[in-house]
């Protein structure tokens, strides 16, 4: 369903507009690491996910909200501005956007080697660029939780 | 997504991502993406489809098995869709007919909330959670507020910080999760875009979101501004709109 060409005419133009806005990225880092079953996993989701009575996010907000690892599926809420990506699926079951469960039921069977103590929720809809500082701190972050596998999740 | 895969694999740390609109992921050049076909909110494509779901988790974690990159990769199976009714969805609970504008729009949303309220209790239950409550602690604070608005006597906002316009966009979005979350507890199984199409045909809230929007594009406060144009009303009702009111113009 989420293909460009399924979308109506204006929807469409919204999203290439998008591209034609881009900044240039310069050249795609790629970074290697060791194999999957000894990584350890962290969730960043672009949702607008937070934990009840956390901060909401503001439109155009570029900062994160912290998800502790062991938050009950019960106390996270979605705060995204935007109105135009289905939310029925989230409020039916997260893991269809934050797939904590899942994560946990490969970490169990050894897939992968563990999952980050705290994973961290962006809103989509914020200015590229002012991503950058903040996703800078995030990283000082994950690396002293020596998270080596970030899954990067949007809506 | 994209450019927050860029600036932390730029620190050190390997990224995957999924990718709903391939387009914009392939202009971006991530260092690994998956790009799967659902539908925008669902990367996981669908709720409870726990094997559906770790399929896809599974090939996301896969490219960091890759040697070198940047990889942009196809995630080819649809969701399931369960047996779903798709359209023509009439709720049952029948609600008035909406004409009238002020208090009557309001008193006509806070019927339809009692209507829905067994359901929503019943979603709530069966759920083991609800995710109303960015405005307040229940709906009844979200609606006083919305209701404010249509009405004419906006309230100020509840919290110390929050602007007028975030205020009443997060009271709007715990009403409509509210509804959401109701409807699909009733009988059938409802697609997403049949509970999305009754939401904003039929329901008095919506005309009320739709009030608000008028208030905002008229507003001076800089917070509603932004509200009118983006962030209350999805495009494709705004769209809807726009046509109308040049089909009317040139008829």
């Amino acid at each position: 369903m989420a293909r460009l060409r399924d979308f109506s005419a204006p929807e469409q133009e919204h999203h290439l507009q998008k591209i034609r806005e881009l900044p240039d990225f310069g050249a795609t880092p790629f970074v290697p690491g060791p194999p999957l079953n000894k990584r350890r996993v962290a969730i960043i989701t672009t949702s607008g996910l937070h934990a009840r009575g956390d901060r909401p996010f503001d439109i155009g907000a570029a900062d994160y909200r912290v998800i502790p690892g062991d938050t009950p599926a019960a106390d996270l809420l979605m705060s995204h501005v935007s109105v135009n990506f289905d939310r029925s699926g989230f409020q039916e079951d997260i893991n269809v956007v934050f797939p904590i469960d899942r994560l946990r039921e490969l970490a169990g069977e050894g897939v992968i080697g563990s999952i980050s103590d705290f994973h961290y929720s962006f809103m989509g809809a914020a200015p590229i660029r002012a991503l950058e500082p903040k996703a800078r701190e995030l990283a000082a972050l994950l690396k002293k939780d020596r998270v080596d596998a970030v899954l990067l999740t949007p809506v | 997504m994209g450019a927050l895969g860029h600036y932390i694999e730029r620190e050190g740390i390997p990224t995957a991502q999924i990718s709903l609109i391939r387009e914009q992921t392939a202009a971006i050049k991530p260092s690994r993406a998956l790009w799967v076909p659902f539908m925008l909110g669902r990367p996981f494509g669908a709720p409870n489809e726990p094997d559906f779901q770790r399929s896809v988790l599974r090939a996301l974690l896969s490219l960091f098995e890759r040697p070198s990159g940047p990889v942009l990769e196809d995630f080819s199976e649809d969701a399931p869709a369960a047996a779903a009714q798709e359209e023509g969805f009439a709720c049952p609970v029948s609600f008035v007919p909406v004409t009238a504008g002020g208090r009557g729009l309001a008193r006509a949303m806070w019927e339809e909330i009692a209507q829905l309220a067994t359901w929503y209790s019943l979603a709530r239950k069966r759920r083991g959670r609800t995710t109303v409550g960015v405005f307040g602690a229940t709906v009844a604070d979200a609606a006083r507020h919305v209701a404010s608005y249509v009405d004419g006597a906006p309230d100020a906002p509840p919290v110390a910080g929050w602007s007028a316009g975030m205020a009443v966009k997060r009271a709007c979005d715990d009403v409509k999760a509210y509804y959401y979350e109701a409807v699909a507890a009733q009988p059938g199984n409802l697609a997403a875009k049949a509970v999305e199409d009754w939401f904003w045909r039929e329901t008095a809230a919506a005309k009320a979101f739709l009030a608000i929007r008028d208030i905002c594009l008229k507003s001076d406060d800089e917070s509603l501004k932004p509200l009118g144009k983006l962030s209350l009303i999805p495009r494709f009702v705004t769209d809807g709109l726009n046509r109308a009111q040049q089909e009317q113009h040139t008829t």
